[in-house]
């Protein structure tokens, strides 16, 4: 119902049709929707394979925000390429190499403590995006967005650092299956910071940070986690894998659309 | 199967400022901090609640079933024990 009054009430924003900005403003878009669907894809996969059952909840909610998020991003997209394409075509007829999701979402969801770490690593920068976004975004229907967002992202960071300090300084076994996980997904977190010539397209526009520029509050809030938990992250003499944000993506990327995608594949327009 | 099972958790849930806590189920968790994340997670999904209190099952004592006559007979048919013939202005509220 407030979804519904939200939409017909979008505020005014001049954005959704610059035709100028259109290419990189889309792209950006489609970056911050994929990361959203691929990460509550990812997470979803967890439900009714919780280790208890209130885990299996909580990362079932968590999943269902996730999907929310891509809602909104995706929808917004879609009125901004201006081409008939809705939030379900969108992430329902693209490629793999249409999607532009970091690679550290796409990740397989290993055990809990790699689903743990990654949502905690994750979560940290989604958060500090999204308050940059809901407080300075010069397009009102980004900084709506993203304001909604953070209420729910918020909870999920609080949730995943609480988590990361409990695994990270618990038992010798979850100490260590945190750390393995924190060394396999560190030299993923790089591609978050990274910009291009489109993300400076959408920062000069005043839409959006510079990648760069979370960066310092990004490493010094996670330290700061990481530090409680007794963990500590792997040398990488500054090498990160990347290409996600392009379209270069692992091969576990492919396996999710086979699996997300099958049911629109296999009978186009299919509802309930 | 030598699991070790979470504690037990009661869970009540306030779904207005200052009506009562109500008793909305249980779950497990290993302390007070994740019973209330859990319970968040698992009743409040829909809004119910504001305020949530978490109780350890094992702190709770419950009267017993087969003493049911005389703890809760006496009390049949005083049918003026009820505080029925008050008017309770509007402007009270919630009670």
């Amino acid at each position: 119902m407030s979804d519904q009054i939200a939409a017909s009430g979008a505020p005014q924003d001049p954005f959704v049709s610059d035709a100028a900005l259109k290419p990189a403003f889309f792209e950006w878009l489609c970056r911050m929707g994929d990361n959203a669907l691929v990460l509550g894809h990812r997470t979803s996969e967890w439900c009714g394979h919780g280790p208890v059952l209130e885990e299996d909840i909580a990362l079932a909610n968590t999943a269902l925000d996730l999907i929310g998020h891509t809602q909104m991003w995706l929808g917004l997209a879609g009125e901004v390429e201006d081409e008939g394409r809705d939030a379900d075509k969108l992430a329902y007829l693209r490629d793999a190499f249409k999607f532009r999701n970091v690679l550290l979402v796409e990740l397989p969801k290993g055990d809990m403590a790699v689903t743990v770490m990654r949502e905690f690593l994750f979560d940290a920068y989604h958060h500090l995006l999204l308050s940059w976004l809901a407080e300075n975004s010069n397009s009102p229907r980004v900084a709506e967005i993203a304001a909604k967002a953070l209420k729910e992202v918020s909870y999920h960071l609080e949730r995943a650092s609480d988590l990361v300090v409990r695994l990270g300084d618990g038992t010798p076994e979850s100490h260590r299956r945190m750390q393995d996980a924190l060394d396999l997904l560190w030299p993923y977190t790089g591609e978050m910071f990274e910009g291009d010539a489109l993300d400076t397209a959408v920062a000069e526009a005043g839409i959006a940070p510079q990648p760069e520029d979370l960066k310092a509050d990004w490493e010094a809030s996670v330290q700061e986690i990481l530090d409680e938990a007794t963990l500590k992250a792997p040398e990488t003499a500054g090498f990160f894998h990347k290409g996600g944000k392009q379209g270069r993506h692992t091969e576990h990327l492919g396996y999710i659309l086979a699996e997300m995608q099958f049911l629109q594949r296999a009978y186009p327009g299919a509802s309930w | 199967m030598s699991k070790k099972e979470w504690p037990l958790w009661e869970v009540f849930i306030s779904g207005q400022h200052g009506l009562n806590h109500r008793h909305v189920g249980s779950l497990h968790a290993p302390d007070a901090e994740m019973a209330i994340n859990h319970a968040r997670d698992v009743y409040t999904r829909r809004k119910e609640g504001v305020s949530i209190w978490v109780v350890p099952s094992k702190e709770i004592t419950a009267s017993s079933p087969s003493e049911k006559g005389p703890l809760f007979d006496p009390a049949e048919s005083k049918t003026y024990r009820h505080p029925t013939f008050f008017d309770i202005p509007e402007e009270v509220g919630k009670m």
